[in-house]
C-alpha cells in the first residue's frame, strides 16, 4: 500500500481525478442553478492536485536524497493566499480590471517557471522541449505586459484613447518575428543562454505594443484574447513539465478564451484574424467631424416617468455608462417601481456592453435584478416592435441603427439592438457629445426618440421619485 | 509521456473545452472567465516543485514568486466567482 501511495501511478490517478473535476466545474457553469456546485468541484480538484504534488515532491526527495524545502513552499502559498483574498473581494464594478490583472498573474507564473526550467536544464534541452518552452515564455511574456496594460486602461491609470501610428502592424509583427527567430535559434542551440533574456524581453515589449492601439470599447475582445493566451501558455508549460493536468487545464482555459473572443469579435463585426493580430481600435478616427447640429427632442424626468408609467412593456438597455455612473442599484429601483405597477420590464444585454464578456449581467445581478429578466440580443430583438418604451442607459454604439443601414458607418454590419423599433425610445445621456468611439448615432434624431439629458444615476433616481409620488 | 501522448491529451481537452464552454449561458461569461482563471493557476504545481527542490538560487526565487502569483489567482479567482454566482437570483420559483 505504501509502495502504491508512493508510486508515480498514484500521483497520476490524483491528477486524473482533478482533471475530471475541472471539466465538471466548467460543465456546471452552464446555468446559474448548478454553477456554485462547479466552484466546489474546481476547488476540490485544485486541493487534490496541490496535495498530490506535495506528496510527489516528498517521494522524489527521498529517492533522490534531496532535502525538500517545504517551509518555503508553505510560506509562498500563505503569502499568495494573502494577496489573493483582497483580489477576490474587489467591487463588482472593478471586475474587468481585476480579471485583466489575474491574467497577468497567471502568465507571470508560467513565464517564471519556464525561465527557471530553461536555466536549470540548459544546455541539455531536447529540441521539442525547447520549442514548447519558447512558446510558453513568449505567450506568457506578452500576456503579462498586455494584461497589465489592459488593467491599467480599465483602471484609468493609463490613457484610454487608442494610440495608433503608421506601420503599427508591421512593427508588431516584426517584433514577434524576431522573437520567433531567436526561439528557433535557441531550439537549435539551447546553450545560447545570453539570447534567452532578449527573447523574453521582446515578448514583454510586444505585449505592450499589442494593447496600446486598443480603446476601451474593444476591451471585451482583448480580455478574452489574453485569457486564451494565458491558457495556451499554461498548456505549453504542461508539455515542458510532462504534466497532463496542466495540459488539460491550459487547453480548457485556452478554448474558453478563444470562444469568448470569437463571440465578442462577432458582436463587433470584426473578423477573427483582425482580432488575432490585435488590429483593433482603428475604427475610431474617421467619423466624428462631419456632423452639424440637428434638432433633438428632450424630456424631463417627470415626462419620462409619465410615459414609463403608461407603458405595458419596457425594455432597458444598459451599457458601460451605467457602470461608470454606478447607476445599477437605482435601475433596480426603477425595475421594482415599474413591476409593481404591472409593467413588464426586461433588460436587453448586448454581448459587448460593458468592458468584459457578461459585465452587465454581473452588475445587474449584484443589484438584485432577477436573471430571468436579463435577455440576450437575439432573444429580445424580435420584441422591440411590441415594446412601448426602450430605455437606453449609458449605451451608445450597440443601439446605433446606422450599423444596419449606413454602409459608410464605421460600425456598419455590427449586430445591434433594434431600439428604434420600439414605440418610444428614451436615451439617458450626459450631452450630445458623440460616444467613446466618436460615431454619431442617428437614433437620437428620430421622431420617436426622447433624449433625457443628465447623469444616469441622478436621472433614474428622479424618475423613480416621480413614479412613487404619482403612485400615492 | 511521449510528445504524441501529450498532443492527444491537448487535442481531446481542447475539444471538450469547446463543447462544454459553447453551452455556457452568456449570462455567466464573467464568472466563467474568473473560474477558468483560477483553474489555470494549477500552474502552481510546477512552481511548487521548483521551490521544493531548490536546485539553484535562481529557480528557487523565481519559483517563490510564481507560487505567490498563482496562489493569489487560485484564492482570489474562486472567491470572486463564488461572490458573483451568489448574486444571481431568479424571480421564477426554482424547481427542486
Amino acid at each position: 500500500m505504501i509502495d502504491f501511495l508512493g508510486s508515480q501511478q498514484f500521483i497520476e490517478l490524483i491528477y486524473l481525478i482533478a482533471s475530471a473535476l475541472f471539466i465538471l466545474a466548467l460543465k456546471w457553469m452552464n446555468t446559474p442553478a448548478t454553477a456554485r456546485r462547479g466552484i466546489v468541484a474546481g476547488e476540490t480538484g485544485m486541493v487534490l492536485a496541490i496535495g498530490g504534488t506535495l506528496l510527489q515532491l516528498g517521494i522524489d526527495g527521498r529517492m533522490q536524497h534531496l532535502v525538500i524545502d517545504y517551509k518555503w513552499v508553505l510560506i509562498a502559498l500563505v503569502i499568495g493566499s494573502g494577496v489573493g483574498v483582497p483580489l477576490g473581494l474587489v467591487q463588482m464594478t472593478a471586475v474587468p480590471q481585476r480579471t485583466a490583472l489575474s491574467h497577468a498573474f497567471g502568465a507571470f507564473c508560467v513565464t517564471l517557471v519556464g525561465t527557471a526550467e530553461f536555466y536549470l536544464r540548459s544546455p541539455n534541452v531536447p529540441a521539442f522541449t525547447m520549442s514548447v518552452l519558447c512558446c510558453e515564455v513568449i505567450l506568457g511574456g506578452l500576456t503579462v505586459t498586455g494584461s497589465l496594460m489592459a488593467a491599467g486602461k480599465l483602471q484609468e491609470v493609463l490613457p484610454q484613447r487608442p494610440i495608433t501610428y503608421k506601420g503599427q502592424n508591421i512593427v508588431n509583427l516584426g517584433l514577434l518575428a524576431i522573437a520567433f527567430v531567436i526561439a528557433i535559434y535557441l531550439v537549435h542551440d539551447p546553450s545560447a543562454k545570453h539570447l534567452y533574456p532578449v527573447m523574453v524581453g521582446i515578448a514583454l515589449v510586444f505585449g505592450v505594443m499589442l494593447v496600446i492601439p486598443i480603446g476601451g470599447a474593444d476591451m471585451p475582445t482583448v480580455i478574452s484574447l489574453l485569457n486564451s493566451y494565458a491558457g495556451l501558455s499554461a498548456a505549453a508549460m504542461g508539455f515542458v513539465l510532462n504534466n497532463k493536468l496542466l495540459i488539460i487545464a491550459g487547453a480548457l482555459d485556452g478554448s474558453s478564451g478563444f470562444i469568448l473572443s470569437v463571440i465578442m469579435s462577432k458582436a463587433m463585426n470584426r473578423s477573427f484574424t483582425n482580432v488575432l493580430f490585435g488590429a483593433f481600435g482603428q475604427v475610431a478616427a474617421t467619423a466624428a467631424a462631419e456632423q452639424e447640429a440637428r434638432p433633438v427632442k428632450s424630456a424631463s424626468p417627470e415626462e419620462a416617468a409619465g410615459i414609463l408609467a403608461a407603458a405595458s412593456k419596457v425594455v432597458i438597455i444598459p451599457g458601460y455608462g451605467m457602470a461608470v455612473a454606478q447607476a445599477q442599484h437605482k435601475v433596480r429601483e426603477l425595475f421594482d417601481a415599474l413591476t409593481k405597477r404591472g409593467v413588464d420590464v426586461q433588460f436587453a444585454i448586448h454581448p459587448v456592453a460593458g468592458r468584459m464578456p457578461g459585465h452587465m449581467n454581473v452588475l445587474l445581478a449584484e443589484a438584485d435584478v432577477p436573471y430571468d429578466h436579463l435577455k440576450e440580443m437575439d432573444e429580445i430583438n424580435g420584441d422591440f416592435p411590441q415594446t412601448d418604451v426602450a430605455l437606453v442607459i449609458g449605451a451608445n454604439d450597440v443601439t446605433n441603427p446606422a450599423a444596419k443601414t449606413d454602409k459608410s458607418s464605421p460600425i456598419y454590419g455590427m449586430p445591434v439592438l433594434d431600439v428604434e423599433k420600439a414605440h418610444t425610445a428614451m436615451v439617458i445621456k450626459r450631452s450630445m457629445n458623440p460616444g467613446f468611439a466618436g460615431i454619431d448615432n442617428p437614433l437620437y434624431y428620430m421622431d420617436n426618440t426622447l433624449m433625457l439629458f443628465g447623469d444616469a444615476k441622478a436621472f433614474v433616481t428622479n424618475i423613480v421619485k416621480e413614479l412613487s409620488n404619482s403612485h400615492g | 509521456m511521449s510528445l504524441v501522448d501529450g498532443l492527444f491529451v491537448f487535442m481531446l481537452a481542447g475539444f471538450i473545452g469547446f463543447e462544454v464552454i459553447k453551452r455556457i449561458s452568456p449570462l455567466l461569461h464573467t464568472p466563467l472567465m474568473s473560474i477558468t482563471n483560477a483553474l489555470d493557476a494549477i500552474a502552481v504545481v510546477g512552481a511548487i516543485v521548483l521551490v521544493g527542490r531548490h536546485e539553484s538560487q535562481l529557480s528557487f526565487i523565481l519559483g517563490i514568486l510564481a507560487v505567490v502569483a498563482a496562489t493569489s489567482n487560485i484564492v482570489g479567482g474562486f472567491l470572486i466567482t463564488d461572490r458573483m454566482l451568489k448574486m444571481f437570483k431568479t424571480s421564477r420559483p426554482t424547481k427542486s
